[in-house]
């Protein structure tokens, strides 16, 4: 029953890494690939049952937190265009773009 | 043997909803109506993929640790996914609104 | 007084995640928590907000009415997606009002409107949400404030 549950996870992650592929915008991209993410802890955790390993839901849970972490620092990168601007900075960047 | 039965059921329709999830990120039209398709996969599907394996762990550590990563994947989409929103709105991304809306514009 | 519950917390769940009951590892976790809890207590992040303790009791029924929610709006949604021929959606931008005073609240009501499939809040300001709902239905849903009364909602009594 692992294995059926394994297989739909990997249907899963093959439909959002052609999103991924495909997505006509940058933000298309990054949603399939938290979705991507997410299911990837989803498979971790499956696969710790079907190798009976459990171990390997430690990996899960720091998965699941490295996932969001990341996905918003690539949000900060696509909106700013740099990690290391605050708030204000940013707000002048984007004005002098729209100027 | 009924709990076996019963995780079976989770395992299988959480895997399923996954998959309508992935088919709904290509078959709605716009970035925000995708979003919604995603939110599916992320919520409802993880719920029953890890109720069916916290069934299968019964009363111990590793159930312990499916809930957590129930509780971190519970805090962390929805404001994943609000984060996503927020920065397709301000980069200037406009959603396709209503029906009678856009066919007026079409 | 919040700092040492806040160990005593940190240190169960250290055992939870670890599972290992040797002498060394024990005092290696107790060396561990009052690293993180001196860390904590210097950059001042254990306060009301951070630490919610004082709505931890209403917590079970919110979350019960969130799970009800969820599933719901999860089957309306498959439906949408599964459902041929062309007009299954009619996505909707609106602006919710948001009753709640304290900051906290004002996240949990944001937190469960995106948690919730069909409506994600695009924009949070002090006094309204903008959600880009799906259907129209899921939108009047969420003007008609049925979610807003179901959020624990405390004034930070300072």
């Amino acid at each position: 029953m692992f294995v059926a549950a394994t297989l739909a996870i990997l249907i899963t992650m093959g439909l959002a890494l052609t999103r991924a592929l495909m997505g006509p915008t940058v933000y298309d991209r990054i949603a399939a690939v938290n979705m991507f993410g997410t299911k990837t802890v989803l498979l971790i955790a499956v696969f710790a049952f079907l190798s009976e390993r459990t171990d390997l839901l430690d990996i899960a849970i720091v998965y699941a937190l490295i996932n969001f972490i990341g996905v918003v620092a690539v949000l900060r990168l696509v909106e700013h265009g740099d990690f290391h601007s605050s708030g204000e900075t940013v707000k002048k960047s984007t004005k002098v773009d729209s100027e | 043997m009924t709990i076996d039965i019963l995780s079976w059921v989770f395992l299988v329709s959480g895997g399923l909803l996954g998959v309508i999830g992935g088919i709904g990120i290509h078959r709605f039209p716009d970035f925000y109506s995708r979003l919604h398709a995603a939110g599916t996969t992320d919520t409802l599907c993880a719920i029953f993929i890890l109720l069916g394996l916290g069934l299968q762990a019964g009363l111990s550590l590793e159930a312990f640790k499916l809930f957590l990563i129930f509780v971190f994947l519970f805090f962390t989409s929805p404001t994943a996914s609000h984060a996503l929103a927020n920065a397709a709105m301000h980069g200037g991304l406009k959603p396709k609104l209503d029906e009678s809306n856009s066919e007026a514009k079409l | 007084m919040k700092a040492l519950s806040f160990a005593v917390l940190l240190f169960i769940f250290w055992i939870l995640l670890s599972g290992h009951f040797t002498p060394l590892l024990l005092c290696l976790g107790v060396a561990s928590v009052a690293l993180t809890v001196f860390i904590a207590t210097r950059m001042k992040v254990i306060d009301h907000e951070s630490y919610p303790i004082h709505i931890s009791l209403k917590l079970p029924a919110f979350f019960v009415y969130i799970m009800r929610e969820i599933v719901k709006a999860n089957i309306d949604v498959i439906k949408r997606i599964l459902k041929s021929g062309g007009k299954t959606i009619s996505p909707q931008l609106v602006e919710i009002p948001v009753p709640q005073k304290t900051d906290l609240g004002r996240v949990m009501y944001a937190n469960s409107i995106t948690l919730t499939p069909g409506t994600v809040s695009v924009e949070l300001d002090e006094d309204k949400v903008m959600v880009h709902a799906l259907t129209k239905e899921g939108a009047d849903d969420l003007l008609s404030g049925d979610m807003a009364k179901a959020i624990p909602d405390e004034v930070a009594n300072k």
